[in-house]
C-alpha cells in the first residue's frame, strides 16, 4: 500500500480548484495549458474523425460513381439517339436527375452513419465524456457533414451539368436561374436530405434503423402513390406524387411529373423545415436522454 | 476530489444505484468495489454526467461534470475499452479527443508512447486485443493530463506485466496528487493498489474505509485441523467435542476441519482430553478477498446453479456411489465470521440468506447424494474460486503465485 504523498506546492490553482474552500487535500496541476473551448474545437475534431474512417470514402465514393457515371453514361446515349428537334425547349441539366436519385441513398448512409456509429460502437461515450455540451457535438457533426455532403454533391453536379450542356446541342441553353437552381439549389437538397439523415440517426440511435427510415421516407410516397388506384383517393395520391422526394427533385429543373406541387426553390425551403425541427428535437431528445 | 450525495439511479422498475454518498479524496487510489451488475459503472457514468441522476448529486471539486470548465481538461476517464470505433487508428481516435478538448497534438504521441502503443498507433483498433484496447482507453484517460482520473475495470484483458504496470501507473498518478477512482470487482487486485475502498452491492453502500481498517475489520482468523485420515471416527468424535466446548466446525475439501470461535490451545487440550491424535493444527486469517465475498455474499445478483443436465444423464452402474458433494459458498457459515470489532457494519448481511434469486440454497442435483455428510447443497462447479485456494492444507504457496492468487496465508 503506497502512503499518500505530503501535499505537492501549488503555484496557481485553476479557478475551478480555487472554488472548493481551503481544501485540505493535495492537487495537481497540468503543465499543459487549459484553453476555453469552444465549437471550432468539435468541428476540428469532427473533421478527423470524419476523415479518418472508411466509411466516408466508400459512401462518396459510390456517390461519385453513381452521379458522375449515370449522368454522363445519359448524356451520351441521349446525345446518340436524339432525333431532330427531340430536345426542342428541354433543359439539359436535367439528365442529371438520374444519378443524382440513387447517389442520395449515399448521402443519406453517410448521414446516418455520421451519429448512429458512435451508439454503435460507444464511442459517443467517450466524445460525450470529452465534450460534455451535447448540442455542441451534434452541431460540429451537422456543420462538419453538411460542408462535405454540400461540397462533394456540388462539384459532381456541376461536372455533369457541363458534359450535359456541352454533348446536348439540341436543348435549349439553360438560364442563369436555371443553372443556378440545376447545380447549386438542388445541391443544397440533397445535402439538407443527408442532413435530415443525421439528425434521424442521433435520434435514432441505430444505423440500420435510421438508414431503412431515411429510404422509406425517399421512395415510399411515389410507391404507394403508383398503387393508389381508387378515385376517392386522388387528392391524397396526388399530394404523395407532388411531395415526394423524387418529384422535389426534377422541381429543380421544373419539369416535374405533375403539374401542381412544388416549383422553384420550395424544395429547398421545405428541406430546410423539416430538417430544422427534427434538429431541433434531436438536440432536446439529446440533453434529455442518458448517454 | 468527486463528492456524492444521495445518489439515485432508477431504470424503469429496476433501481441500479440507491442513496449513495461517498467521497472520493486526492492523493489516493480509491478502489470501488461490487458484484457484478452492482452499479458499479452507472455510478461511474453519473459522475461522468453521462447518465442523469434520478436523484441526489455528484460533484468533482465542487461541480456537476458538464458544468466543469473544460471537463477533459479535469476530469480524465476509462469507461469501456471498446468504446471506440474500430475502423479509426489509434491515433486518429485520440487525435479527435485532444481537438475537442484543444490539448496539442503532440501530446498525442507523448500518450501513445505512456501506454506503449507507438507501434500500432497507425493501426485501426478493431484489430486490438482486449489488453490493447484498455491501454488506448488509458491513453485517452491520460489525454487531457487531468487532476481526477476515472478507471472502469482497467486491468481486464491485461497480461500480468500489463497488471502490473496499471497498478503502479495508478500508485504514481495518486502520488501526484491527483485523484484515483478505480473500480473492479477484485478484492485482490485492489488490496494490492487501492489505499481506500468503497464497497457497493445492489446498488448501496456496504462499506467506506482504509484498505487498512478493511483488513482489521474482516480477517477473522480461524484454525485448521486435521485428524489422522485413517481413522474416520476420530474425526467425528472430535467434532462432537469442540462444538460442545462451543466451537464452531466446517468440514473442508480435503477432509480437515476449520474451526472458528476456539483458541488453539484450547483445540489442542481439547483434542487430548477426547483422545484424538492430530496431524496438523495451524492458524489461518481469512483472505480479504473472502472477507470481501462475505460482505457482498448477500448483494450478488448473477449465482450461477447446479448444471442439472435433467434427463441427460445416463444412470450410474450400480455400486457406484455418485460424487461427494463439496463444501463451498453458499453454504450457511462457509465464511469465517466477522470478528468482534467489525460491531456496527453496514453490511450485516444475515449468514446464509438466501438471496431473493433463491441461490443461496440451490435445489439438490444429480450430484446432490441425499443426507451426504456436510449436508447443504453445494454445487461442484459453482463459485470454485473462493474453495480453491483453501484447498492445499499446510504447505505454504509458492512465492511465485503468491503475488496475484493472494492465498489466505498472505495476509
Amino acid at each position: 500500500m503506497s502512503t499518500p504523498q505530503p501535499p505537492m506546492p501549488q503555484a496557481a490553482a485553476p479557478d475551478w480548484q480555487a472554488a472548493a474552500p481551503g481544501s485540505p487535500y493535495p492537487t495537481y496541476t497540468s503543465p499543459i495549458p487549459v484553453v476555453r473551448t469552444h465549437l471550432g474545437h468539435a468541428i476540428s475534431s469532427e473533421w478527423t474523425k470524419i476523415r479518418s474512417v472508411r466509411s466516408t470514402m466508400w459512401t462518396l465514393g459510390v456517390f461519385l460513381l453513381l452521379v458522375v457515371g449515370i449522368g454522363l453514361l445519359v448524356a451520351v446515349l441521349v446525345a446518340a439517339n436524339q432525333g431532330e428537334d427531340s430536345l426542342k425547349g428541354q433543359n439539359p441539366l436535367s439528365f442529371g436527375v438520374f444519378g443524382l436519385l440513387l447517389g442520395s441513398m449515399c448521402i443519406i448512409t453517410l448521414g446516418v452513419l455520421t451519429t448512429a456509429s458512435e451508439y454503435g460502437t460507444g464511442m459517443i461515450r467517450t466524445t460525450m465524456t470529452a465534450c460534455p455540451s451535447r448540442a455542441r457535438v451534434l452541431t460540429a457533426k451537422a456543420i462538419v457533414f453538411f460542408a462535405v455532403a454540400f461540397t462533394v454533391t456540388f462539384a459532381s453536379v456541376l461536372l455533369v451539368a457541363v458534359a450535359d450542356v456541352a454533348m446536348l446541342k439540341g436543348a435549349k441553353d439553360p438560364s442563369g436561374g436555371e443553372w443556378l437552381r440545376g447545380t447549386f439549389g438542388i445541391s443544397l437538397y440533397i445535402a439538407l436530405l443527408g442532413l435530415l439523415s443525421l439528425v434521424v440517426g442521433s435520434i435514432i440511435r441505430h444505423s440500420a434503423g435510421a438508414i431503412t427510415i431515411m429510404i422509406a421516407l425517399v421512395l415510399a410516397p411515389l410507391v404507394i402513390a403508383l398503387f393508389m388506384f381508387s378515385s376517392a383517393l386522388e387528392k391524397v395520391r396526388q399530394a404523395l406524387f407532388d411531395y415526394s422526394i423524387p418529384n422535389q427533385l426534377s422541381a429543380f429543373y421544373t419539369n416535374t411529373l405533375s403539374d401542381t406541387g412544388p416549383t422553384g426553390w420550395d424544395p429547398v425551403w421545405i428541406a430546410l423545415g423539416v430538417t430544422a425541427v427534427a434538429f431541433a428535437g434531436a438536440v432536446a431528445l439529446l440533453q434529455q436522454r442518458d448517454v | 476530489m468527486i463528492e456524492a450525495v444521495g445518489l439515485t439511479k432508477r431504470y424503469g422498475d429496476k433501481t441500479a444505484v440507491y442513496n449513495l454518498s461517498f467521497q472520493v479524496r486526492p492523493g489516493a487510489v480509491t478502489g470501488f468495489l461490487g458484484p457484478n451488475g452492482s452499479g458499479k459503472s452507472t455510478t461511474m457514468r453519473m459522475i461522468l454526467g453521462l447518465d442523469n441522476p434520478t436523484a441526489g448529486q455528484v460533484t468533482i471539486g465542487g461541480y456537476p461534470y458538464p458544468k466543469l470548465p473544460n471537463a477533459p481538461r479535469q476530469v480524465g476517464a476509462l469507461l469501456d475499452a471498446k468504446a471506440v470505433h474500430g475502423g479509426r487508428s489509434a491515433r486518429s481516435h485520440l487525435l479527435c479527443l485532444a481537438q475537442l478538448s484543444g490539448i496539442p497534438a503532440r501530446r498525442v504521441d507523448e500518450v501513445l508512447g505512456v501506454v506503449g502503443l507507438q507501434e500500432v498507433a497507425k493501426k485501426r483498433s478493431k484489430g486490438f486485443s482486449l489488453g490493447m484496447g484498455q491501454r488506448l482507453g488509458i491513453a485517452a484517460a491520460l489525454l487531457g493530463d487531468p487532476q481526477v482520473l476515472l478507471f472502469d475495470e482497467p486491468v481486464n484483458g491485461l497480461d500480468p506485466e500489463g497488471i502490473l504496470w496499471v497498478r503502479n501507473l495508478m500508485k504514481a498518478l495518486a502520488a501526484e496528487g491527483r485523484t484515483v477512482f478505480v473500480s473492479s470487482h477484485l478484492m485482490s487486485e485492489m488490496a494490492l493498489t487501492a489505499d481506500h475502498l468503497i464497497v457497493i452491492g445492489r446498488g448501496q453502500l456496504l462499506a467506506d474505509m482504509s484498505v487498512k481498517d478493511f483488513i482489521s475489520a474482516n480477517s477473522a482468523d480461524f484454525a485448521r485441523v486435521r485428524t489422522p485420515d485413517t481413522e474416520p471416527q476420530l474425526r467425528e468424535k472430535l467434532t462432537s467435542a469442540l462444538t460442545e466446548a462451543g466451537g464452531h466446525v466446517m468440514p473442508e475439501q480435503d477432509g480437515a476441519l476449520r474451526i472458528t470461535g476456539l483458541a488453539l490451545p484450547r483445540i489442542s487440550d481439547i483434542a487430548h482430553d477426547a483422545d484424538v491424535r492430530l496431524w496438523e493444527l495451524s492458524p489461518h486469517q481469512a483472505s480479504l478477498e473472502e472477507a470481501y465475498m462475505r460482505m457482498t455474499q448477500g448483494a450478488v445478483d448473477y449465482r450461477s446453479t447446479i448444471d442439472q443436465k435433467a434427463g441427460l444423464q445416463q444412470p450410474l452402474p450400480p455400486g457406484v456411489q455418485p460424487p461427494m458433494p463439496v463444501p463451498g459458498q453458499g453454504q450457511p457459515d462457509w465464511y469465517a465470521p466477522p470478528s468482534p470489532q467489525e460491531g456496527g457494519q453496514p453490511f450485516a448481511m444475515p449468514q446464509g440468506q438466501p438471496g431473493p434469486y433463491g441461490a443461496g440454497q440451490p435445489p439438490a442435483g444429480p450430484y446432490g447424494a441425499p443426507g451426504a455428510p456436510g449436508a447443504g447443497q453445494p454445487n461442484p462447479y459453482a463459485q470454485s474460486a473462493p474453495a480453491a485456494p483453501q484447498a492445499p492444507a499446510a504447505p505454504p504457496q509458492p512465492p511465485a503465485s503468491a503475488d496475484l492468487t493472494k492465498p489466505e496465508d498472505a495476509r
